[in-house]
């Protein structure tokens, strides 16, 4: 009984943490009202598309042992490929399988040389963090990249703002979640992730070609980078090469906060999208508290640090 | 000046349940090089970190130039002057020479390093152990092995040491460099410091040391002048322990080679091993540690790219050189290291153990849950693994029960072919039995293993052939009959012929 009750606690940590924030911000006279409503948690699950979808990537990398530091620079290479393609009069599918064609182009040279070069995955990242931004600057010539209007900036909001339902957006990035810890959990390739991550060694000793492997995961996950940069074309309706600074430290505290490991062979989709959401939380409610964006970024700074700290405490009792 | 430097008596240390040091007695005299022998496991090790301040005793007495001696931590130690030498070399290798001499005791005027009696003291310490024209402005990393030792020893002379502890020296020197290395404790023991040279290596103990004192599972065995001891009777004192009746004697019958390895060798220690081994047969690798064994058995396995030789799987030579190739091949590999390459600890069971065949277990790339817990569990119930079910992490069991996983693994692989890195290290004495059992049923059943191991019962008791390497070389394959555990001893200590 006991070990059940503790085995949910370790398992339902994150939940706890979104239920808390949850409860905080429902209480304070100032966002009573609107806090609680159907209407605000639809704007949250909006806002929490680019960075969910970020962090799917971002789950399979971590697992993996590995980081990604360019996902916010991706995101704005691939939101300015996809605006420039629009400005052409492509259609939304060939847009949308262009931009994730670029995503996952950029993960296969970050993933190639992470393997090929057995550098460290931090460095080549932050390597291609300055390139991906650097050459999205460049194609939009230093300017947004603005187009008459497209399909595609319908997929973040829903035609009647106040009706029930959802955006495509959220509906993707749920079935791709979905989708993703079905991937983890059972099958080979999951497996031979949190192989990788747990153990490099070992992988290597049972003969799992972890050269393959790691180009494939950062492959994979630059294809969700680059489709998370396709919403952040809807949601701005312009390509800005400007967007996203810093939007990866918002997706790797939200695989963090989801109970993943930095060391990799730990972690849940679920947990990193409860982690997502825990982010979007406070940044919502914090706007309603009328609080100033410095004292938001205080805050989530320090519930990263909280959180991992607690995750190391159980991890500790667990063992 | 009393005639006695050092003296240790009735010393005991425990870790739980494990008596690593017994009762250990010890005496060294001024300017004396006092080698230290015993097996690997004999406390050698724990001795000298109670020495050197690392280790507290539990019971017994140390004194020092007839005061009595309690380090407190190992700078304390070196403080009341005693200093140690690992095995593995402690330098800084992008600072200078000087620098990693002086790390710890830098020449200070007002909280700056001074540069000018810093190199003084660095030049007088290098003088003492005849290096002068070692240049102490270049990074340590570019320096020889031996050079770096000479560093590291000098650092421990800044101190002006009484006790100097050496622990396996001459394990990476070269013979001219360990030459050198003699004639620089020559020099020191003319200045009155006492050595305490540890080694495997009886022959090189027997050249340069004074007296010795063997210790056998935690306890002095014996001691005196090397000059009236023999090689046969260390060896003797060394090994000296009854086999227990642990080993199963099943008949085998060895049948087709299966595997050929021709003048292997590979870097950076493997530098000769020709071997034949056949089905049926449990094929035993002796030596001691760092004689290149697992570099062997790895290259084999393909771990370890060959920089020349061969290696020939069922009659043809393998080409493609992989782990993966190796596996498809039917052979598994059991790492002496579980927990940095044996297993992944934050895993589960079921995942340990099917990590080599999991595409196997469903279709399409999908795993069959079920089935993967199925397999498990039966070998869990099989081999007697203490859990709770296959879904465990498997870091929460106990060293012997990791183990079982980790040979399950290739029993459900199944592997034709085992390479058994010391299968039994660090694991109770049930466990122990039940491995034995499980490898003379392999050999029974047609299965060719090979164990490493450096405990000689084991490879005695176990195996029908028996190969020993020293220093990478695979120097003598005979059959069981032929081998005692001197004789292993002799050949791996370098002191055969």
């Amino acid at each position: 009984m006991k070990a059940v009750l503790k085995k949910s606690l370790a398992k339902g940590g994150p939940f706890i943490g979104l239920i808390l924030v949850i409860v905080l911000f429902s209480i304070p006279t100032e966002t009573r009202e609107f806090f609680l409503t159907y209407n605000n948690f639809k704007i949250i699950f909006t806002q929490t598309v680019i960075v969910a979808i970020g962090a799917l990537g971002m789950t399979m990398i971590i697992v993996s042992g590995g980081i990604d530091l360019s996902v916010g620079s991706s995101i704005a290479l691939t939101s300015v490929t996809g605006a420039m393609l629009i400005q052409r009069g492509w259609a939304p599918l060939p847009v949308l399988l262009a931009t994730v064609g670029t995503g996952a182009l950029i993960g296969l040279l970050n993933g190639a040389a992470i393997a090929g070069l057995r550098m460290t995955p931090f460095i080549i990242t932050l390597g291609s963090l300055g390139v991906a931004r650097g050459t999205a600057k460049w194609m939009a010539d230093n300017q947004t990249v603005n187009y008459d209007t497209s399909p595609i900036n319908g997929w973040m909001t829903t035609a009647d703002p106040f009706s029930r339902a959802l955006p495509t957006g959220v509906w993707v990035a749920l079935g791709l979640a979905m989708l993703t810890a079905l991937v983890l959990r059972n099958t080979v390739f999951g497996r031979h992730i949190f192989a990788l991550g747990s153990n490099e060694a070992t992988a290597r000793l049972c003969g799992i070609a972890t050269t393959r492997l790691k180009i494939t995961i950062y492959t994979l996950a630059g294809a969700f980078f680059g489709l998370a940069g396709l919403f952040q074309l809807s949601r701005l309706r312009q390509g800005d090469p400007t967007v996203a600074v810093g939007l990866e430290l918002d997706i790797i505290a939200s695989v963090i906060i989801g109970g993943a490991s930095l060391n990799g062979g730990v972690g849940t989709i679920l947990g990193s999208m409860i982690g997502a959401l825990i982010m979007a939380v406070l940044r919502n409610g914090s706007q309603q508290m009328g609080w100033p964006t410095y004292f938001q970024e205080i805050i989530i700074g320090l519930v990263i640090i909280v959180a991992v700290f607690l995750d190391r405490l159980r991890q500790g009792r667990q063992t | 000046m009393s005639a006695v430097r050092l003296r240790l008596d009735g010393i005991q240390k425990s870790f739980g349940a494990t008596r690593a040091l017994k009762r250990v007695s010890l005496e060294i005299a001024p300017g004396e090089v006092h080698a230290l022998i015993g097996e690997n496991g004999a406390g050698k090790s724990t001795l000298m970190k109670v020495l050197s301040g690392a280790h507290r005793a539990d019971a017994g007495t140390m004194q020092l130039s007839d005061v009595a001696y309690e380090p407190e931590n190992p700078h304390d130690a070196r403080l009341k002057g005693v200093a140690m030498i690992y095995q593995e070399l402690n330098l800084a290798l992008h600072l200078s020479a000087q620098e990693n001499i002086l790390l710890g005791a830098e020449s200070m005027r007002l909280g700056w390093v001074d540069g000018r009696s810093s190199r003084v003291r660095a030049q007088a310490a290098l003088a003492q152990l005849g290096h002068e024209g070692l240049d102490l402005d270049r990074a340590a990393g570019e320096f020889s092995i031996a050079e770096q030792q000479i560093i590291e020893i000098a650092r421990a002379l800044l101190i002006q040491p009484q006790v100097l502890i050496m622990d396996e020296p001459t394990s990476s020197l070269t013979q001219a460099d360990t030459e050198k290395l003699f004639a620089t404790i020559q020099r020191l023991r003319r200045q009155g410091v006492s050595v305490i040279y540890i080694s495997h290596f009886l022959e090189e103990c027997r050249q340069i040391a004074d007296r010795y004192t063997v210790l056998k599972d935690g306890e002095t065995v014996g001691s005196g002048f090397m000059s009236e001891a023999s090689l046969d009777h260390l060896v003797t004192l060394m090994t000296g322990r009854e086999v227990k009746d642990l080993y199963p004697r099943t008949a085998h019958a060895p049948g087709a080679v299966v595997l050929e390895v021709k003048a292997a060798a590979s870097e950076p220690r493997l530098k000769r091993a020709t071997l034949q081994i056949r089905a049926g047969e449990v094929f035993g690798l002796g030596g001691l540690i760092g004689a290149g064994r697992t570099d062997l058995l790895r290259a084999i396995f393909g771990l370890d790219e060959l920089a020349s030789g061969e290696v020939c799987v069922l009659g043809a030579p393998a080409s493609v050189n992989g782990p993966r190739e190796r596996w498809l091949q039917g052979i598994g590999f059991l790492s002496e290291n579980r927990k940095e390459e044996g297993l992944m600890l934050n895993q589960s069971i079921a995942d340990n153990l099917t990590l080599t065949k999991m595409n196997r277990l469903g279709r399409w790339g999908w795993i069959n849950g079920p089935r993967q817990r199925a397999v498990a569990q039966r070998w869990v119930e099989e081999l007697r693994v203490k859990c709770q079910d296959s879904g465990q992490t498997i870091g929460q069991l106990s060293g012997g029960n990791q183990q079982k996983v980790a040979l399950a693994r290739l029993l459900e692989h199944p592997a034709r072919i085992f390479l058994l890195d010391e299968p039994t290290r660090g694991i109770d004495v049930g466990s122990k039995a039940q491995i034995y059992q499980l490898v003379s049923e392999l050999a029974a059943a047609g299965k060719a293993v090979v164990v490493v191991s450096s405990y000689l019962p084991e490879l005695l008791g176990l195996c029908d052939t028996i190969g020993v390497m020293c220093r990478g070389e695979l120097l003598a394959v005979r059959p069981r009959g032929d081998w005692t555990e001197a004789e292993i001893m002799r050949v791996a200590t370098g002191s055969a012929g």
